[in-house]
């Protein structure tokens, strides 16, 4: 039940695509979601209990290294684009 | 004056209230994040789905992960993104088209996924909960973090310090000017033509002077806010799993 919840809001969020930094936080919305049924099934399985919170924790500190680096790539491109919209850095590819 | 133990209309436990109102805050925030136009607005509702989240944390009987979602997420992460979220900001305002060309493939895809996801969630045999949660003590979860996975708290340190030096590095703006410089070679450039006329090159000189140099500021905090802003996170991981 809880499982369901929390996965459709990670599909929700995976459904944000246009500012790039509108992506960066749907995918900080997406580690929640998976954050929350790692709790979750700590909370419910004995064994699991305190192991659960340990990687959650270290899911957190994943995350937020991933959300600094993240940012700083968008904006060391916004100074060179002059846009945060993803779909006008196509010229990147060449 | 204590509260009754259940709900007196509905006949729920507290807890069942609690657990629907956060979910709900949650999901109705993430879904507003990713719909809404306005992305200022959007990162301001990522903190009140992160904060709903750590309510389910405390429901769950995880207070000290509950804390660190407070510290992590609303205290650093969020200010991080809305400060990007300014710098990045175009004076235009939000462009009309705030969705690509393909945010219904999008949409089909995230739909797709939902069902997949409430199939095999309910054609799974979920071990029975014993309905009693127990809270798990933050000093057990330290004696294990810094006992069975000592490693894996190192190797995240080290990833920490890894971002914090890439953020530095990435978000350094290469060869600059000194901004103050330019501010300067500007206003040289500026009242050069004006030179003749002599009190109108000395009224826009400063005023000119004043324009250029938050232009250069901003800049350079863009370079200094990243490793400030994770500063607390780094220090919290390092600090708070340690009670």
């Amino acid at each position: 039940m809880l499982s369901a919840l929390l996965f459709c809001v990670g599909s929700f969020g995976f459904l944000a695509r246009r500012n790039a930094i509108a992506m960066l936080m749907s995918i900080e919305l997406m580690l929640n979601a998976v954050n929350l049924a790692i709790v979750a099934f700590g909370a419910f399985v004995p064994a699991l209990q305190n192991r659960a919170s340990i990687i959650a924790l270290t899911v957190m500190a994943v995350a937020a290294a991933e959300a600094t680096v993240g940012l700083a790539i968008v904006i060391a491109i916004y100074r060179n684009r002059r846009t945060p919209l993803v779909d006008e850095y196509a010229s990147m590819r060449e | 004056m204590s509260l009754p133990d259940r709900i007196p209309i509905l006949g729920w436990v507290w807890e069942d209230l609690l657990f629907l109102t956060f979910a709900g805050v949650m999901l109705g925030a993430a879904l507003l994040v990713v719909i809404g136009r306005n992305i200022i607005r959007s990162g301001l509702w990522m903190i009140l789905s992160f904060g709903a989240l750590a309510g389910l944390y405390v429901l769950l009987g995880t207070p000290l992960v509950a804390a660190a979602q407070v510290l992590v997420y609303i205290g650093a992460i969020s200010v991080l993104i809305l400060f990007a979220i300014m710098l990045t900001q175009s004076k235009e305002g939000p462009s009309r088209l705030v969705f690509h060309h393909q945010a219904w493939a999008g949409a089909l895809a995230a739909v797709a996924l939902a069902l997949l996801l409430a199939l095999t969630v309910l054609g799974t045999e979920w071990p029975q909960a014993d309905g009693q949660l127990r809270p798990s003590p933050s000093a057990d979860i330290a004696r294990l973090l810094f006992g069975e996975y000592l490693l894996a708290f190192e190797v995240v340190s080290v990833l920490l310090l890894a971002a914090v030096i890439g953020g530095v590095f990435l978000a350094k703006r290469e060869d600059l000017p000194d901004p103050g410089e330019a501010a300067i070679e500007q206003v040289r450039l500026g009242s050069s033509p004006g030179g003749p006329t002599g009190y109108t090159s000395g009224g826009i000189g400063p005023s000119e002077a004043d324009a250029a140099r938050p232009s250069g500021g901003i800049g350079s905090t863009g370079a200094a806010t990243t490793p400030g802003a994770l500063g607390p996170s780094v220090g919290m991981s390092g600090r708070g799993d340690a009670p």
